[in-house]
C-alpha cells in the first residue's frame, strides 16, 4: 500500500469581510496517496479553490486559517513562516491555475518565466541545465522546444495551458493541484490536455488534486473524489463507488444534471435555488433548502452533522445517509 | 412537407487579410465556406465544432450583423406566407425581419449594459420597434420576466446587471430576446459560462419556451452532450464547412465523418467504468483533403436524412 503524501485534517478557513466572516472551508479532511489522483467537485463558490489556495497558503490577505492541519510528507504547513513556505511551494506542491490566459506575464518570454521558478529553488543550476530541463518538460506535455522563446500572446489557449503544466512540473513537485485546467478550452483541446495530464502523472508518479465543476471530467481523471457543498465535504470516497452508489442528495443531483453523449438520452434534473450564504452559521443540513425531498429530520438542529462511513472508504454526510 | 423558418443555401463569408500596408498580396480567409441547411418551424438545429471553425460567423451572418459575402438566406415572411430573401431588405421590411430573428449571446456578463437597469434593458427592443404605448410596454416586461422565471418582477426591474447571478443574467438576456416574440433565435453558447447546476435549468427553460412560443433555435455549442439535449438535428462544422448533418441520435450512434467521430470521442463520460476510446485525426491532412476537393456537390444523403460531405476521407477512417 502506497503511503500518504498529503493529509489535510479538520481544515477551517474564513475570509474576514466588512459584513462578517465568510466561512469558505469548514472542517475539511482528506488525504492523497502517492501516485493517486484526488478529485474535488462542486458548484462555483463551494470552496474548491479556497481549499487549493489554503494548501499552498496563497490565499488573499483577509483569509485566515483558523484551525486544522495540512501535512506534506509529515511536515506541518500551517503556521509556517513565509520563507519556509517559499521552499514548499512549487518544490513540494505546485498548482496549474484556472485561466491559462491570465496566469502568464504577458511581457516575459514563456521559457524565461519557467526558468525563474527553477532558479528560485535551485540557484546552483546553470542556464544550460535549466534550458535542457524545460525542453524535456515541453516534450512531455507535447510542446515544441521553440516555444521557450515565445511570448504568451503568440501561443494558442491550448498551448498556453500545456506550458502552464510544464511550469507546474518544473521543480519536480510531489503534489500537483490542477484547478479547473480545461474550463476555458473547447472539447477537443480539453481532451488532449486531460490525456497529457494523465500521461505525465503516471510517468512521474505524481499525486494529483483535480478540481472541477464538471463531474464527467472527475469521473475520468480521478481515483478518489470528494463532493463539496457550502464549504464542507458532503461525500468522499473511491470515484467508482461515489458514482455507482451516491449517498448524498447533492451528489445524486450533480450526477443527474450532467448530460452525456453515450447511453439512453435521459431527462436531466435541474438544481433550483442558490447555495446558502457562508456568513451565517448553518443549522442542520446545509443542503436541505434545495433538497428535492427533505425529511423532517433535515432541519433538526439536534441531529449531529458530519461524515459517517457507509462502506469501507466511502463517507457521506450524516443527514442524507438515511434518505433515498 | 414541413414549413421552414429559415433556409440557408451556399452561405459564404470571406474575409480579406492583407499582408501589410505596403503589400499588394491579399489572402482570403474562408471563415464560412459554402454551407447549406434549413430549419423547420419549432425545431432546433445544433451547430457544433471547435473554436474558430466559423460557428459564430455563421450566426452573425444570419442575423445580418456581419453581411455575408455570398449565398442565399431565405426567411419565412408571415405576411406573404412565402420564403423571402434577406438581401436588399428596405427599411420597414428590415425592421420586421429583425423583429423575427434574435440572438442570445455567450457571455451574460458582457452582453448586458452595466449602467442600465433590468427594466431598461428589456424595454429597449420595444422602444426601438415602437410597439404599444408606455403602459403596454411595461406590462409586457413584467409578463416576460414571469415567463423566464424571474418573479416577483418588481424585485428585478430596478436592479442592475451586477446585482444578479450569472444564471439570472442569462434569464434577462433570454427575456430581452423573447419580448419581440421572434420565430427564430440564434443561441451562441448561452450556457457555457454557467455552472452545471444552473445550466440545466436554463436549458430546460429554453426548451419549454420553444414549445410554448413556437420558437426555432440555431444552437451553437462545442459540447455535443449539450447539443444532444437541446436539438433535433446537429450539423458538424470543420474549418468553415459543414461536414456532416443528421438527426441528433442518428449522428451520435452512426457518425461517418472522421471529424465527427473525433468530436464525439472527446466528450468526457460521467461514468468512471466507461472506457472512452479516443479517435484521433490529423487535422492538417483532413483540411488538405477537404480543400483539394473543391465545392461541387458537397453533401450526399446516406439515408435517414443523414448527409455527409463527399470529399475523399477514406485514408483517414
Amino acid at each position: 500500500m502506497s503511503k500518504e503524501v498529503l493529509s489535510v485534517k479538520n481544515l477551517n478557513m474564513h475570509y474576514e469581510t466588512l459584513s462578517g466572516d465568510v466561512h469558505a472551508v469548514k472542517d475539511v479532511s482528506f488525504s492523497v496517496k502517492e501516485g493517486e489522483s484526488f478529485g474535488l467537485v462542486g458548484e462555483s463558490g463551494c470552496g474548491k479553490t479556497s481549499v487549493a489556495m489554503s494548501l499552498l497558503q496563497l490565499q488573499a490577505d483577509n483569509a485566515k486559517i483558523s484551525s486544522g492541519s495540512i501535512q506534506l510528507d509529515g511536515v506541518e504547513l500551517v503556521g509556517m513562516n513565509e520563507s519556509e513556505l517559499r521552499k514548499v511551494r512549487w518544490d513540494g506542491i505546485s498548482i496549474v491555475f484556472q485561466g491559462a490566459m491570465n496566469a502568464w506575464n504577458p511581457v516575459v518570454k514563456v521559457g524565461e518565466q519557467i526558468r525563474e521558478a527553477i532558479r528560485e529553488h535551485y540557484p546552483e543550476k546553470s542556464k544550460a541545465e535549466n534550458t535542457e530541463k524545460i525542453e524535456s518538460l515541453f516534450k512531455m506535455v507535447g510542446l515544441d522546444a521553440a516555444v521557450i522563446d515565445r511570448f504568451p500572446h503568440e501561443l494558442s489557449g491550448g498551448m498556453k495551458q500545456r506550458a502552464i503544466i510544464a511550469l507546474a512540473l518544473s521543480c519536480d513537485p510531489k503534489v500537483v493541484i490542477a484547478d479547473e485546467p480545461t474550463t476555458a478550452l473547447d472539447v477537443v483541446i480539453q481532451d488532449q490536455i486531460l490525456n497529457e495530464i494523465k500521461k505525465v502523472q503516471q510517468l512521474l508518479g505524481l499525486s494529483l488534486i483535480y478540481i472541477s465543476h464538471d463531474i464527467a471530467v472527475i469521473a475520468e481523471m480521478t481515483d478518489q473524489m470528494a463532493v463539496m457543498y457550502a464549504g464542507s465535504i458532503v461525500e468522499i470516497g473511491p470515484t467508482e463507488k461515489v458514482f455507482s452508489t451516491p449517498k448524498h442528495a447533492y451528489t445524486r443531483l450533480l450526477l443527474e444534471s450532467t448530460p452525456s453523449v453515450v447511453g439512453e438520452k435521459k431527462k436531466l434534473r435541474s438544481l433550483d435555488g442558490e447555495p446558502p450564504s457562508l456568513i451565517n452559521e448553518i443549522i442542520g443540513c446545509s443542503f436541505s433548502p434545495r433538497c428535492p425531498d427533505p425529511s423532517s429530520d433535515c432541519e433538526n438542529p439536534i441531529k449531529e452533522m458530519g461524515l459517517v462511513e457507509i462502506e469501507p472508504g466511502h463517507f457521506a454526510d450524516n443527514c442524507c445517509v438515511d434518505c433515498g | 412537407m414541413k414549413k421552414n423558418v429559415i433556409e440557408v443555401k451556399n452561405l459564404e463569408k470571406y474575409y480579406e487579410v492583407s499582408g501589410g500596408f505596403f503589400s499588394r498580396n491579399k489572402d482570403i480567409v474562408k471563415a464560412v465556406d459554402d454551407i447549406s441547411f434549413e430549419i423547420p418551424f419549432g425545431e432546433s438545429l445544433g451547430l457544433v465544432g471547435q473554436s474558430g471553425c466559423g460557428k459564430t460567423t455563421t450566426a452573425r451572418a444570419l442575423c445580418l450583423l456581419d453581411p455575408k459575402t455570398g449565398g442565399d438566406v431565405k426567411f419565412y415572411n408571415n405576411e406573404t406566407e412565402n420564403m423571402q430573401n434577406i438581401d436588399n431588405l428596405e427599411d420597414e421590411e428590415l425592421k420586421k425581419f429583425r423583429r423575427n430573428i434574435q440572438m442570445i449571446f455567450q457571455d451574460p456578463y458582457e452582453s448586458l449594459n452595466p449602467r442600465w437597469t433590468i427594466k431598461d434593458i428589456i424595454l429597449e427592443p420595444l422602444n426601438i420597434h415602437n410597439i404599444g404605448d408606455l403602459q403596454d410596454r411595461e406590462e409586457a416586461v413584467v409578463e416576460i420576466l414571469k415567463t423566464v422565471g424571474l418573479t416577483p418582477a418588481s424585485n428585478y426591474l430596478p436592479r442592475y446587471p451586477h446585482e444578479l447571478s450569472g444564471g439570472q443574467r442569462q434569464r434577462v438576456s433570454i427575456a430581452r430576446t423573447l419580448i419581440m416574440k421572434p420565430k427564430f433565435v440564434v443561441c451562441d453558447e448561452p450556457t457555457s459560462m454557467l455552472d452545471v447546476s444552473i445550466r440545466i435549468s436554463i436549458m430546460d427553460l429554453m426548451l419549454n419556451l420553444a414549445k410554448d412560443l413556437e420558437v426555432s433555435y440555431l444552437y451553437i455549442t462545442h459540447d455535443l452532450a449539450v447539443a444532444r439535449y437541446m436539438c433535433n438535428r446537429i450539423a458538424v462544422m470543420f474549418n468553415g464547412k459543414i461536414v456532416e448533418i443528421a438527426e441528433t441520435e442518428e449522428l451520435l450512434n452512426n457518425p461517418i465523418h472522421p471529424y465527427t467521430k473525433r468530436l464525439i470521442s472527446s466528450i468526457p463520460v460521467p461514468d468512471p467504468s466507461y472506457d472512452r476510446k479516443v479517435y484521433d485525426v490529423n487535422y492538417d491532412e483532413l483540411d488538405a483533403i477537404i480543400a483539394k476537393h473543391g465545392t461541387d456537390n458537397p453533401m450526399v444523403d446516406i439515408g435517414n436524412e443523414h448527409y455527409i460531405s463527399t470529399h475523399d476521407v477514406k485514408g483517414l477512417i
